[in-house]
């Protein structure tokens, strides 16, 4: 294999056994607690769960935006093979915005609303190249229409609060991707829209990934979503993955009890007049868990060997599962 | 930090743990209030002051004010020193030959009982304005809060002036204007606290129940305004006494017969260029300490009762 | 904009019709000045006379009507003691009031937003805990009694400053103060300092109250995820949205700092508004009394207005609000 080749061939991203804890004056909060994945250039990765799983922690100890009194306990972050959980402040001021970007939930606050969305955006290329104002104008301008926006000089020259909802996420998924980075972490991006802008803008980012070869984490809680934005998917539950895999084929026949609950819990067109499954019980506390498969007291499947907690297997090809008793594809409940 | 340390043999289906034991929200209320050491400092040495004020009669070495008592060849000697009576003036004496501690605990005595009795007067006005504004909605209530941001509008050193320009001099006139500078705070306070109770459900389902006016207001709504009450009428109390000062300092306060910290002070400006300046300062000091001490207590009590305030 | 503007001009007129009401008829509840003015000994024609001639006999309204009529043409008045017209024995003072109000307000800018910014962002470090404890201690300071140890301290033990009276003036821009000369500024400071006292107080546990707030905003995440360097978060993302509500109480404060002048000026014996106002309460110079109380109400509400326009220029999700009223 060439050098190029080899290259070409390394993963955007890899996360090797991450694990962010929370030092709170209650305990040890272990918001991540042992996360593993890669995603390969221009490929989208759907990570999944239910509130609280983790799954945002996971997209702030990437791009290294954890504050006291959490950090990094153990793990790596290799970016193009670089870590990221060691570098100093600065040089990961470098990487965002520029290489990678992230995009947030509530587009009303993440951008200022004192400053105008030109100013906005100026300064996102300003901060990471030497250009003149005119230039870093021409390039938001483009942004803008690429993300579908029409008359983009006007909304340039808005204020946050001028715009709708969709139009500002627009604006924030613009501004993550102008300076055309290589990795970019969607935080649930949509959760606040409407349905239909909702598939408008996962159809945008979706070209906007294949046209420039970027990799993308898309975290949300809809499964719907998901499946017809991700290559890959990666299911979150207490702070631990407990299975990743192919899109398609995890969703039609996942592998993990909770997947299969999760899954079972989306009203869908497909089954009108079904019951919806629900998981019983409630999500354990991250605070000072307890050892075992945290999915245990929830799981209809759970047996005395599920005290230990379980590790990775690999049942089928290319697809990860962290349970003792996974199912099989032909198994039913 | 592998997850399989303790692997002891659990029930696969745990019951849910009891809750540690139970706190009221008082217990909670005092418990948070003391995490800070400055303000159970505060505390303490204002809980001093008022003891020492309220005893002075008993603790003054000397009534200052008995003319029998005070020996006019003693006057403007510096602290610590020994009179003809073989008397030590721990603080010093005054331009009349007035023990200045025994001064100060007395003149201590007054100011707070002015500026307690004109917060406490003020507070009850201003809340039965506010909550009559907030029950009663409406025109009256408009009338009512643009009459308080009327008053707030204004500096309160000017309308006190100018009552006391109105109305003389005198204790009863001083606290009246005080008051009147005063009340439109609490007003404000117990309307915007009032109008998100009433809004609350359990007041609809107590007129639902049919529970008089009386009855939900004083027992319902009013419990409800009292912490944000105490803070600002904390806070006010300080303001009250630093401008009962500033007026006795400028002649238009107390008069001389209840000498107040502040008329100490405006006694001893003559004596300052001439470097006498303990007559001055001393007062001032104790005038700051206590100012200081309640201002830390009400901002300790403001963060501990603020919900929106991450802690 | 226009249509909210005129509206509250319509509205800071009514409110100084009414406090003109209030002050006239509260005024002369005082007392009846006619004995300080008039010697008793004199015959009682030429005490009527004297009364006719000062307007004394008519009933209230009358004289109130009077009165407006007057102001309206920027007559208000007589003042008893100067024997010149009220509003020119006030006019004369101002300038030496605003000069230190501005003076003040100038240093509470520039000492307070860069103290409680510090404090906002770096809490857990020890000048910031010096910086709130300060805070604390000027927040419960009386005024006057600091004027009194800053001359003490400045002015009797060390000697550097003059302890009372303004300076000499200089006039630059059609603009006589005594700023603009270096004798003059060795007087206004001690005075502008003490004035300014509680107000850098305020500015800096407001600042610092903005900062921690501002800090926890998602869009300083935000800025932090774009990559901008932590100068340019402060400067601009932070500093803008902190500044609108400092600038409001300032605004409003300003008011409060003219009224509170009459403390410092007694004590540093500056000639200004404040101390007209007290004499004029001791000797009960109705005429300036009225006056005075007027033109600051005047003061007052301009202000206001201005800080209302001024928060509409910074915040522009107000403007919005603004124009669709």
């Amino acid at each position: 294999m060439t050098a190029a080749a080899a290259t070409a061939r390394q993963p955007t991203l890899e996360v090797v056994d991450l694990r962010t804890h929370f030092f709170t004056k209650a305990g040890v909060v272990k918001a991540v607690d042992g996360v593993s994945f890669s995603i390969a250039p221009g490929e989208v990765l759907g990570l999944v769960g239910e509130s609280g799983c983790g799954k945002s922690m996971t997209g702030f100890s990437i791009i290294g935006l954890i504050d006291p009194p959490g950090r990094i306990v153990s793990g790596a972050v290799r970016f193009k093979g670089r870590d990221l959980a060691g570098l100093a402040e600065e040089e990961l001021r470098t990487l965002r915005g520029n290489r990678i970007s992230m995009i947030f939930q509530d587009p009303m606050m993440t951008l200022n609303p004192v400053l105008r969305i030109d100013t906005q955006m100026i300064e996102t290329i300003q901060a990471h190249r030497d250009c003149s104002r005119s230039v870093a104008l021409g390039l938001a301008r483009n942004g803008l229409v690429q993300m579908g926006i029409s008359s983009p000089e006007r909304r340039l020259r808005c204020y946050p609060h001028e715009l709708s909802g969709g139009m500002r996420q627009r604006v924030a998924i613009a501004i993550a991707f102008v300076n055309e980075p290589d990795l970019v972490i969607a935080d649930e991006p949509t959760t606040a829209l409407d349905v239909t802008i909702q598939a408008q803008i996962l159809h945008q980012a979706q070209q906007l990934c294949r046209t420039k070869g970027t990799a993308m984490i898309w975290i949300t809680h809809d499964l719907a979503v998901v499946s017809s934005l991700a290559d890959r998917v990666a299911v979150m539950y207490a702070g631990t993955l407990v299975e990743q895999g192919n899109a398609r084929d995890l969703i039609r026949a996942p592998l993990h009890p909770y997947t299969k609950g999760l899954l079972g819990s989306v009203p869908s067109a497909n089954r009108p007049g079904e019951r919806l499954t629900q998981i019983p019980g409630m999500t354990p506390s991250l605070l000072d868990p307890k050892p075992g498969c945290r999915f245990r007291m929830r799981c209809a499947r759970a047996a005395p060997e599920c005290n230990t907690s379980p590790v990775i297997s690999m049942p089928v090809p290319q697809r990860e599962v962290r349970c003792w008793r996974p199912l099989s594809a032909d198994q039913l409940v | 930090m592998s997850l399989t340390d303790s692997d002891a043999k659990i029930d696969a289906r745990e019951p849910a743990t009891s809750l540690a034991a139970v706190e009221t929200p008082f217990s909670r209320f005092v418990a948070d209030y003391f995490e800070s050491r400055i303000a159970t400092g505060a505390l303490a040495v204002l809980v001093l002051i008022i003891c020492l004020a309220l005893l002075a009669p008993l603790l003054a070495p000397q009534n200052p004010y008995n003319l029998a008592e005070v020996d006019v060849l003693d006057s403007r000697l510096p602290p610590a020193s020994v009179g003809m009576a073989g008397y030590t003036y721990w603080l010093g004496t005054d331009g009349a030959g007035r023990d200045l501690l025994s001064a100060i605990l007395y003149g201590l005595r007054i100011s707070l009982l002015v500026g307690v009795a004109s917060c406490l007067i003020a507070t009850v006005i201003g809340a039965v304005i506010g909550l009559t504004a907030a029950y009663a909605g409406g025109r009256v209530e408009n009338l009512l809060m643009r009459l308080v941001d009327l008053q707030l509008s204004l500096p309160a050193i000017l309308i006190a002036l100018i009552l006391i320009a109105m109305l003389g001099k005198g204790v009863d006139k001083v606290i009246i204007a005080l008051v009147t500078v005063q009340w439109a705070y609490y007003a404000r306070t117990v309307r915007g606290t009032a109008l998100a109770e009433l809004n609350k459900e359990y007041v609809e389902a107590a007129r639902c129940l049919g529970f008089s006016h009386t009855r939900i207001v004083f027992k319902q709504i009013l419990p409800n305004c009292l912490p944000p009450l105490i803070v600002v009428a904390t806070i006010q109390a300080a303001h009250a006494i630093a401008l009962e000062a500033t007026l006795s300092f400028l002649g238009v306060g107390l008069p001389r017969t209840e000498p107040s910290l502040g008329l100490l002070i405006s006694n001893g400006f003559e004596y300052m260029l001439s470097g006498k300046y303990w007559i001055s300062f001393i007062p001032g000091v104790v005038l700051l300490i206590t100012i200081m001490a309640i201002n830390l207590v009400g901002d300790q009590l403001r963060d501990v009762l603020n919900p929106r305030l991450k802690r | 904009m226009t249509a909210y503007l005129l509206r509250r001009l319509m509205q800071t007129a009514v409110v100084v019709m009414v406090m003109s009401v209030i002050v006239f008829f509260g005024v002369h509840v005082i007392g009846d000045p006619v004995w300080l003015l008039v010697n008793p000994q004199m015959d009682q024609r030429d005490i009527e006379a004297a009364v006719r001639a000062l307007g004394l006999d008519r009933p209230i309204w009358e004289q109130y009507v009077y009165f407006v009529r007057g102001a309206l043409q920027g007559d208000l008045g007589r003042s008893f003691i100067f024997g010149e017209p009220a509003l020119t024995v006030i006019v004369q003072r101002m300038p030496a009031t605003l000069e230190l109000a501005v003076a003040a307000l100038v240093m509470a800018i520039v000492i307070g937003i860069p103290l409680g910014l510090y404090a906002g962002l770096k809490p857990q470090h020890a000048l910031s805990k010096i910086i709130m404890a300060g805070s604390i201690v000027g927040f419960s300071l009386p005024t006057f009694w600091v004027g009194l140890m800053l001359i003490m301290v400045f002015a009797v033990m060390l000697g550097w400053l003059p302890s009372t009276g303004r300076g000499p003036t200089a006039t630059y821009f059609g603009i006589t103060s005594s700023a603009f000369t270096l004798e003059g500024l060795r007087y206004l400071f001690l005075p502008a300092l003490n004035l300014a006292l509680l107000k850098i107080s305020l500015v800096i546990r407001l600042t610092r109250a903005g900062a921690r707030e501002s800090l926890q905003q998602d869009y300083i995440k935000f800025a932090r995820a774009k990559g901008l360097t932590h100068g340019r978060i402060v400067r601009v993302h932070l500093l803008k949205n902190i500044l609108i509500p400092v600038v409001t109480v300032l605004g409003l404060e300003f008011g409060n700092l003219i009224a509170f002048s009459v403390v410092t000026e007694t004590i540093f014996a500056w000639p200004g508004m404040g101390k007209l106002l007290i004499g004029a309460i001791q000797t009960l110079d109705r005429p300036v009394i009225v006056a005075h109380l007027i033109i600051i109400v005047l003061l007052f509400v301009v202000i206001n207005l201005v800080v209302d326009v001024l928060y509409t220029v910074l915040d522009p999700r107000v403007r919005v609000a603004r124009q669709t009223a």
